[in-house]
């Protein structure tokens, strides 16, 4: 199950384990990535904490933690290759995959029919 | 450039290669004698290999240097209109001040006796800065407005420390469009920060960030005018609050130079403040240097403030350089240190007074003025073609963001580039973050109706071609600079940060 936040990141829920990376919208909006900083592993986070940073040649930008939890790993391939989150962002190029402390954040999120509705008025 | 001419030049736009490519050892333009006398004394690390510096003749090393700087853009050459940097005009008479021996030729380690002049003038412009801000106190060393941002910190950490709060009040609010270096420097200082959100017209949200506050509060960072180019009109509504709150009010004094001589940021309830003398006081800048952000502070932040300063006794002007030396015990000095190792950016202390001086309260209040004059009526032409990011009248500087490009398949990136073909340093572009293709300009109060409309003028004629669907030649923009647009993307994800010679020089010994 795919959920989606309001600040374009998207989740791959798999079991207590969530994908967490940014949308296709997201990526065009950044323009070409020249930079990605990811938490170390272990680290805990609080729901709409800076979590990440991606660069690109417009600007810096902070990727929030879509829900609490630990990090359980990070992909170090966006972080040789940041031309990556351009290119499959919704797929090869996810962020982090944390371990989740409260389900119920996840209820809350979007589910792909609504995101599609909150970009069309974006 | 692609080569059109046999030496690659196109008219007087001279193709200059690197010193290193130009040069040949033969040409060198000094001829030093041999040394003679004391044999090496640095046994096995004595250099076996040359030096390899360039060798050119003196004509030749001239005419490299003066063909790099026509390369450069600068305020001299044409208007500057980088909003949020305030590109102003440098008097000359503030460059012939800054030369005078007096002022240029000293040491920060003379005796005090034989630099009481540059002294008095280090106070006297400490006076001119607390009386423009309604401030009691002013600490002169930071070198530039992220360093005074630090200094003002740094001293509302200390005043918490001495309340015995510092491990309470954790807590900064700033503006979601704040410029960087105000997170970045709470950070610094240890503090958590927390983002103020704006309201549709592009202000601080009032009941949004008094939700905000709290028993953690250290203090909140607001620039004003604030970096959409409003002014906040609650800005005593949020200085109450956040006293009310038991936190500090620090104000990014950025924007300084649209208020300067019309408002006191002292009245407006702001606890620290630093003025970039770079930006409203005219001192030269861009390329990375030389700042100066001299930092005034209200009562209750005044004896945390840094040392060393100035002080006159009996018209004998002396440097306090440590935390109790102005000698009594209950003085109520908690100076929180030292921030530089001397006394500030003397040079820029020079042009600033200067150009104080010069043009006096009426002229600083004046300079304030046009200032937003200048960018309300560079909003007023350009509504007619782009879309101003929030409506109504700005201060300074004039905020739009990329609607008017929709559909075009233009981005502001190539808009910024298609500028440079006209003759025009784009605009700061991309920032404000809270506006979508956000185009920032600041005219700067000493451009004429002349050259504003010439300015606008390229500006609507770039905006309708953009509409009419030239959007092939905004992408290949720029077409007449000396590199066309240059590869940012791969300079970022894979930069070459050292030049290498290329193999015939290495070879020659």
């Amino acid at each position: 199950m795919i959920k989606y936040t309001n600040e374009h990141e998207w989740l791959r829920i798999e079991g207590d384990i969530v994908v967490i990376g940014v949308t296709p919208y997201a990526a065009e909006q950044l323009g070409d990535v020249v930079f990605v900083e990811l938490p170390d592993v272990g680290k805990s986070f609080s729901q709409n904490d800076d979590m990440a940073v991606v660069e690109s040649v417009k600007a810096a930008s902070d990727v929030y933690a879509p829900i609490s939890g630990e990090i359980v790993e990070v992909n170090d391939v966006i972080v040789e290759e940041p031309s990556k989150v351009n290119e499959d962002p919704a797929g090869e190029a996810w962020f982090v995959k944390m371990r989740v402390s409260d389900s119920s954040q996840l209820d809350a999120l979007m589910d792909e029919a609504a995101y599609k509705e909150f970009l069309e008025n974006v | 450039m692609s080569k059109i001419t046999f030496t690659g030049n196109k008219a007087l736009q001279i193709e200059e290669a690197l010193i290193f490519e130009v040069s040949d050892f033969s040409r060198t333009g000094v001829d030093l004698p041999a040394p003679t006398g004391k044999t090496t004394r640095l046994g096995g690390v004595a250099r076996e290999s040359a030096i390899g510096l360039p060798g050119l003749s003196e004509p030749e090393t001239m005419r490299h240097y003066v063909r790099l700087s026509q390369k450069n853009y600068a305020i001299d050459m044409g208007p500057f209109p980088l909003g949020s940097c305030t590109m102003k005009h440098n008097p000359r008479l503030n460059e012939k001040m800054a030369r005078l021996p007096g002022f240029g030729d000293i040491h920060p380690l003379q005796p005090e006796k034989t630099v009481q002049g540059a002294l008095e003038l280090i106070d006297t412009l400490a006076f001119w800065l607390k009386e423009l801000t309604g401030m009691p106190a002013v600490a002169m060393s930071p070198k530039a407005g992220a360093h005074g941002e630090l200094c003002g910190m740094m001293a509302i950490k200390a005043a918490l420390e001495a309340r015995g709060e510092s491990a309470t009040r954790t807590r900064v609010l700033a503006p979601e469009s704040s410029h960087g270096t105000n997170p970045a420097t709470a950070a610094q200082c240890g503090f958590t920060v927390d983002n103020i959100p704006a309201d549709s017209s592009g202000r601080i949200d009032l009941e949004a960030f008094r939700a905000k506050l709290g028993p953690d509060i250290a203090g909140v960072m607001v620039t004003n005018p604030n970096t959409c180019g409003l002014f906040e009109r609650d800005i005593c509504a949020i200085s109450e609050a956040v006293h009310e709150a038991g936190g500090y009010f620090y104000c990014d004094g950025a924007n300084f130079n649209a208020i300067a001589g019309k408002a006191r940021p002292g009245d407006l309830g702001v606890d620290a403040m630093h003025i970039n003398l770079h930006k409203t006081f005219s001192t030269p800048h861009g390329g990375g240097g030389p700042g100066s952000g001299p930092t005034v502070f209200s009562k209750s932040l005044a004896p945390y403030a840094p040392v060393p300063n100035v002080i006159s006794e009996n018209g004998v002007y002396r440097l306090v350089e440590s935390l109790q030396a102005t000698g009594s015990e209950d003085d109520g000095v908690k100076s929180f240190g030292r921030l530089t190792a001397f006394h500030g950016q003397m040079g820029m202390f020079v042009r600033a007074l200067a150009y104080m001086l010069s043009h006096g309260i009426d002229g600083v209040a004046q300079a304030a003025e046009d200032a937003v004059l200048n960018a309300n009526y560079v909003l007023a032409l350009l509504r007619k073609e782009m879309t101003p990011a929030f409506d109504g009248y700005c201060m300074h500087e004039c905020l739009f963001d990329d609607r008017f490009l929709k559909g075009t398949g233009v981005e502001t990136l190539d808009f910024a580039k298609a500028m440079i073909d006209e003759g025009y340093h784009p605009m700061t572009m991309y920032f404000p973050l809270v506006v979508h293709g956000a185009m920032l300009i600041e005219p700067t109060e000493s451009e004429s109706k002349h050259e504003l409309d010439l300015f606008c003028g390229a500006l609507l004629s770039l905006a309708k071609r953009a509409k009419a669907g030239e959007v092939d030649a905004f992408r290949a923009a720029p077409e007449h600079s000396p590199c066309r647009r240059l590869d940012e993307t791969t300079a970022a994800r894979k930069p070459i940060l050292r030049w290498t010679p290329p193999p015939t020089v290495n070879e020659v010994e």
